[in-house]
């Protein structure tokens, strides 16, 4: 599933991940995972409409043993990743704060709710993160063994 | 509290009543800040959100979060679309003209508990 997000479409905000959510239960994706994937794209979706210059996109990959959530966006750019990962820390505007959003939580609540997380930023550029959630299911035993010698 | 007791307590309306029968209301969670309530409620499907948010995302989080009921606080009136919404997930909303605190507090008094906070945990590389 791909999705465009508009910057500033505050209106809309939420409807993709609320579908990608519908979706994922629909084929089959267990309930908690699909709950974490909804999340996670919710914050994202957030983002690309509050922070955003141009939009962005949204886009979800199942595999059999996770959900990979692709977010990418071409600027303004994050000049300190680590800061704008702290929780509290915010950079949103008031319209974003008056509806409830904006409260400094969304990165650092993306990687909560993912079992993988990485993120590239460049000021001027923009800004890429991918995430996986493990699908609930999947975690047979040779597979978490897998993991766990990497 | 089942959810007609929830309505009683805190002098509320039903505006949706949900397609599970008169459901169990053991926890909640209660916020204006949509932020706090998408990255720290846990074990949602027993928890009543309990705001004075009636934005669409209001329904998009509790969709997402698989939230068991909505209480408005302070007399807002949920538009049609939220309304709409509840109904197309068989979600109970009510409203009260009870400030937060005292739905809170009214809701605490006949047992209803803070929902569990999600626990941050170790995340890996993608790679």
């Amino acid at each position: 599933m791909r999705f465009q997000i508009q910057a500033g479409d505050i209106e809309h905000g939420g409807s993709a991940s609320a579908r990608i959510k519908s979706e994922l239960t629909r084929s089959g994706v267990d309930p908690s995972t699909a709950r974490r994937v909804g999340i996670v794209s919710f914050e994202a979706e957030m983002n690309l409409i509050v922070y955003s210059d141009r939009g962005g996109s949204l886009t979800v990959r199942v595999e059999p043993e996770a959900v990979v959530v692709e977010i990418e966006d071409s600027g303004p750019g994050i000049e300190d990743i680590e800061l704008a990962m702290t929780p509290g820390y915010s950079t949103a505007p008031e319209w974003a704060t008056d509806l409830g959003f904006g409260a400094g939580m969304g990165l650092a609540n993306m990687k909560v709710n993912a079992d993988g997380f990485e993120i590239w930023s460049q000021p001027g550029e923009g800004t890429r993160i991918t995430c996986r959630i493990d699908r609930a299911g999947s975690a047979a035993p040779g597979r978490k063994e897998g993991h766990e010698t990497e | 509290m089942r959810l007609d007791e929830l309505a009683s307590v805190i002098g509320g309306d039903t505006l949706v009543q949900g397609t599970r029968e008169n459901p169990e209301i053991g926890y909640a969670f209660a916020a204006d800040l949509l932020s706090d309530v998408l990255a720290l409620t846990e074990g949602e499907d027993r928890t009543t959100l309990v705001t004075g948010m009636i934005s669409p995302q209001v329904m998009r989080v509790a969709d997402i979060l698989g939230i068991a009921a909505i209480v408005v606080v302070r007399g807002k009136t949920p538009p049609p679309s939220m309304i709409e919404y509840a109904t197309e997930l068989g979600m109970p909303l009510l409203t009260t003209k009870k400030t937060m605190f005292e739905t809170c507090g009214v809701m605490y008094a006949n047992g209803v508990r803070p929902c569990r906070i999600r626990p941050v945990h170790k995340t890996r590389d993608c790679r």
